[in-house]
């Protein structure tokens, strides 16, 4: 299986710890994925106005390089990146006149872009493509009893047309973890909203959100959280610290990457996950579980 | 929290709804008031106008307190209240459409200086990159 990969910009900053175990994951699972050669921000945030095409730009010259790339299924590690592409897909495909203007203003890229040649696929989808069988056999490490609390966030779930699983009740991660031997821990608020970029001008809820969730997954009796989003992670990881300074009896979970686990029970070398990036250190509770 | 003082009424007035609808593009005359959005939004606690209550609101035309409100500002396109919207109203895309009214009057609501530096230099590019995208046209 061969296919092209779309890091985005925290993938290579703060979320080194993903891209390396994600990637290494894959090549354990037989999976080659290409780095496009070149590629843009994909501004992040979809925008949902119908009347501003300016904004479409960045991720559709992404989508123009993946195209350029030869390989039909373009991976989108992060999940903000994912949702961005995946909606300008949905937004400007069999539209020709939105197409025709956005390429008015592509000067760069010649190739013509018609929005169905590239299929924008997270990391989760593609596991299940690989085989959750292959996944199985490829896991070194059993009889660890880790409880895992999985949460989703937003941009796989939302909106509907992208969802890579049920927006309301998702299990594709507890499926991949229960076929790695993991016990899941379902909690109430793993489809709900970290408070995203509010982090910046309000991080009173990125608080609140944080209390609600990290508390939730705590409460059902889990050993760590995982997830897809960079942005989540940051909030839901650099955020515990803050909560307890403000509130001592807060109980702090340590957060990880779903692929860094994935590549722990592969016995895949520990270095590639930069535990120094954590706020909340994984590595005692990785040690009590006989995972370091 | 920042309050958007200066935008005035003869700035932005009913006559925007139009302007509303084209850039939402979003009937909101679908939404009956169930209530199922402003139950649903994880940040409706924070918000000066719950989500319901703006799209009546835009029913009946009053964008000029639309513009001053706080919510759209609040919410951070999580697209619950959209998923969870039994008439099929795109909410999220009303309040975008709300933000960029403001926006598209040369406002700007979001202001740089005004990070904390000690977060700023911890946060990820995607939390900025967002945070403009949403608070700078």
């Amino acid at each position: 299986m061969q296919l092209s990969y779309y890091p985005g910009c925290t993938l290579k900053t703060n979320a080194k710890n993903f891209e390396k175990s994600a990637l290494a994951v894959l090549k354990h699972l037989g999976v080659s994925v290409d780095e496009l050669a070149d590629w843009y921000c994909c501004g992040v945030c979809f925008s949902q106005t119908q009347d501003n095409l300016m904004q479409q730009i960045a991720p559709v010259r992404t989508l123009v390089k993946a195209k350029e790339s030869g390989n039909q299924q373009l991976l989108a590690l992060c999940a903000m990146c994912y949702n961005t592409l995946k909606r300008s897909i949905e937004f400007i495909k069999d539209d020709a006149e939105k197409l025709q203007t956005i390429h008015q203003f592509m000067d760069l890229e010649t190739t013509q872009f018609y929005g169905n040649e590239v299929d924008v696929v997270d990391i989760l989808t593609l596991i299940k493509q690989i085989g959750l069988e292959k996944l199985k056999k490829s896991i070194v490490k059993t009889e660890f009893g880790l409880k895992i609390a999985s949460y989703y966030g937003c941009m796989l779930l939302r909106p509907k047309e992208l969802a890579i699983d049920s927006a309301d009740d998702p299990v594709i991660m507890e499926e991949i973890l229960a076929s790695a031997g993991c016990e899941n821990v379902y909690f109430p608020f793993r489809t709900e909203c970290c408070g995203s970029y509010q982090i910046v001008n309000e991080p009173d809820i990125v608080k609140d959100r944080a209390k609600k969730i990290v508390g939730s997954a705590i409460k059902n009796g889990a050993d760590l959280m995982v997830m897809l989003c960079p942005l989540c992670y940051f909030n839901l990881d650099e955020v515990q610290k803050d909560i307890q300074k403000e509130d001592k009896s807060f109980q702090t979970i340590p957060v990880l990457y779903i692929t860094q686990v994935l590549a722990l029970l592969m016995g895949l070398k520990p270095d590639i996950h930069d535990f120094s990036l954590h706020s909340i250190d994984p590595r005692p509770v990785l040690k009590m579980k006989g995972l370091l | 929290m920042t309050k958007n003082k200066k935008i005035s009424s003869h700035r932005i007035s009913s006559e925007d709804f139009d302007q509303l609808k084209d850039i939402s593009g979003v009937n909101v005359y679908a939404c009956y008031q169930c209530g199922n959005c402003s139950s649903a939004c994880p940040a409706v606690e924070f918000m000066d106008i719950p989500p319901h209550q703006v799209i009546r609101m835009v029913q009946l035309g009053f964008i000029d307190e639309l513009v001053k409100s706080e919510t759209p500002w609040i919410c951070a396109a999580c697209i619950t209240c959209t998923v969870k919207c039994p008439r099929g109203v795109d909410i999220a895309r009303v309040m975008e459409g709300l933000r960029q009214l403001v926006l598209r009057s040369d406002f700007e609501h979001g202001n740089l200086c005004e990070i904390d530096e000690k977060l700023r230099k911890k946060l990820p590019q995607i939390a900025l990159i967002a945070n403009f995208r949403k608070t700078i046209l």
